[in-house]
């Protein structure tokens, strides 16, 4: 009783890739795992733990989900919905800030993924 | 003296520099907010502040002495803004999360969820406990912010300040009966419920203020689970004086809440003795054997001007919502204040710019509340209006994928999670008036035929 969020079992799927999304979401306790399917197989791409969000391009783009997301172990999570923190951040640009960290620290890692792969191919 | 890109002084700016001194009187959420927003945004600019919080209680303490005594919602739009900027509520603090609540009447009740069944509003304790805790199973929410601002860098005095001196170039303090110190700025967060602080050399004009009634009752954790469950329980009664009472169910406690106009024991008793609350609780309660109560004052008309050269007033010192989410305006006050401070300036005129439209948006807001909260007038007066009220959104209620335009008004209404302008901009629509007005007539017929 003494939480926020809504609790996920093992291996629930908390987005679906393809899907409409109008919300991001905030990991209170546990982990979860992204994941995305390509030519029927699925390829994982990363892991999220405890504080950290997921889903937060539905925030700023009205694009489908780019990559589902399902509970790691039991998972507790937070829905922070587009047009209640859109308004938020009109009123306070600042607030938008964590997301640009955070996503900026994204795409670091995925440029040295990137890179890394190039480096790795063929030729 | 602040200067631009061409090196041009503004002459009314105080910018805020390294090695500014800022004191912050008062270290409940207002306070602590203002601490660590504050220290962020110098962080971000590459701003060294020293920044000290005077808060004589302990929160880790139990009963009113530790307790900055108000309902303890954390609304849904707090929750999922705190979310947003990486400040978590832990489950050791919220000792229970809300995801529905229960509108009772005289003429019947109904439940409204939310779509998403999902806990986003958080109950919580201010203090450690009410007065009679035992065993602490949950942390003070006051103390869990207070400790964010230390993480930050913040520091903590547990000295009382006293007295606020606006006639130097520096604001100063008189703090644990020590000699006046001074400071770059000081943000005043000590609310209303404090001893008054005395201020000289500014013309401060306090908050307009009324006061409210809370209770806090042990059940036990299985009792409230099966008696009041994951819901907070609203209720209209017609109570000389009452706009609205509530019932929260905490961890092993619950907590009564009276919001109105000078609440007195008389309307206490006579909303306690109400069916419809007595309903809500389990068989032998006894209403007169509470664990802690108070009548703290809330705000209802911000201060005129809740800044001077070098200080501000936020949180209930300044301006809060009217009847709801005041630790949301907490957030929202300290939140601009600490904006301007490092971003503009800590000069009147800085705050002037910067801060008072903040203030100014919640006031104006709060003067569309107490338009709504009027309207509920008509809601007491009137059995078919209530009856309609309560039809419309049962039928909301009972069919899923249908757009619940009462039931969101009601939900925001009474959870505070949206502003008072955005809940009325719900009622323009045509299909609002019109299922009102469908419902409004069905209940009048229904009532000649009775």
């Amino acid at each position: 009783m003494a939480t926020l969020g809504k609790e996920y079992a093992d291996g629930e799927l908390i987005v679906r890739q393809g899907e409409s999304g109008d919300c991001m979401y905030v990991i209170q306790e546990g982990e979860v795992e992204v994941v995305i399917m390509r030519d029927g197989q699925e390829i994982p791409l990363a892991v999220r733990k405890s504080g950290e969000f997921f889903g937060e391009m539905a925030i700023f783009e009205r694009e489908t989900r780019s990559a589902s997301v399902r509970a790691r172990g039991r998972a507790r999570v937070l829905t922070v919905d587009r047009r209640q923190l859109l308004s938020r951040i009109e009123e306070d640009p600042a607030l938008a800030m964590r997301l640009i960290q955070d996503m900026s620290r994204r795409i670091r890692h995925l440029s040295a993924e990137l890179a890394r792969l190039k480096s790795d191919g063929p030729g | 003296m602040k200067k631009d890109r061409w090196n041009i002084s503004s002459a009314s700016s105080v910018p805020l520099e390294s090695g500014a001194r800022v004191a912050v009187v008062g270290g409940g959420p207002a306070g602590s907010f203002f601490g660590y927003l504050l220290l962020e945004y110098a962080d971000r600019v590459g701003i060294d502040l020293s920044v000290t919080t005077f808060e004589p209680r302990n929160f880790a303490g139990i009963g009113p002495a530790s307790c900055n005594m108000c309902g303890g919602i954390i609304s849904e739009s707090l929750v999922q803004v705190l979310a947003s900027v990486g400040i978590n509520l832990p489950s050791g603090v919220v000792q229970r999360g809300i995801d529905s609540y229960v509108l009772h009447m005289d003429v019947g009740s109904v439940r409204i969820e939310t779509p998403l069944r999902e806990m986003r509003i958080g109950a919580v304790h201010r203090a450690s406990g009410p007065r009679d805790l035992k065993v602490a199973r949950w942390a003070s929410f006051d103390g869990f912010l207070e400790n964010l601002a230390v993480v930050r860098g913040a520091t903590v005095v547990r000295d009382k300040v006293t007295e606020l001196h606006l006639d130097g170039d520096r604001p100063r303090i008189v703090a644990g009966g020590r000699p006046p110190q001074a400071f770059d700025l000081v943000a005043v967060a000590s609310g209303i419920n404090a001893a008054t602080l005395k201020v000289t050399g500014v013309e401060f004009q306090a908050p307009k203020t009324t006061k409210t009634l809370i209770r806090e009752y042990f059940l036990g954790e299985e009792t409230i689970n099966r008696h009041l469950g994951t819901s907070m329980h609203v209720f209209l009664l017609p109570v000389p004086g009452l706009e609205f009472g509530a019932i929260i169910p905490k961890g092993d406690y619950v907590s009564v809440c009276l919001l109105g106009n000078d609440l007195d024991k008389a309307a206490y008793d006579s909303f306690i003795g109400a069916e419809q609350v007595r309903a809500c609780m389990p068989a032998g309660w006894d209403p007169q054997k509470n664990s802690c109560q108070c009548a703290p004052r809330i705000n209802v008309l911000g201060a005129p001007q809740p800044y001077a050269q070098r200080v501000v007033f936020i949180g209930d010192s300044g301006s809060t919502r009217l009847y709801k989410d005041g630790i949301g305006a907490a957030y929202r006050t300290a939140n601009a204040a600490a904006r301007a401070a490092v971003f503009h300036g800590v000069g009147k005129e800085d705050f002037e710019t910067y801060y008072r439209p903040a203030c100014e948006r919640i006031e104006k807001d709060n003067a569309i509340g107490r338009f709504m909260f009027g309207m509920t007038g008509y809601v007491h007066k009137s059995a078919t209006l209530r009856r309609a009220l309560l039809d419309m959104t049962r039928s909301e209620q009972r069919r899923a994928g249908e757009r619940r335009r009462m039931s969101a008004v009601l939900w925001d209404l009474f959870t505070g999670s949206s502003s008072y302008r955005q809940i009325l901009a719900r009622t323009f629509h045509p299909a609002f008036w019109g299922r009102l007005g469908y419902n409004i007539v069905r209940s009048s017929v229904t009532a000649r035929r009775a």
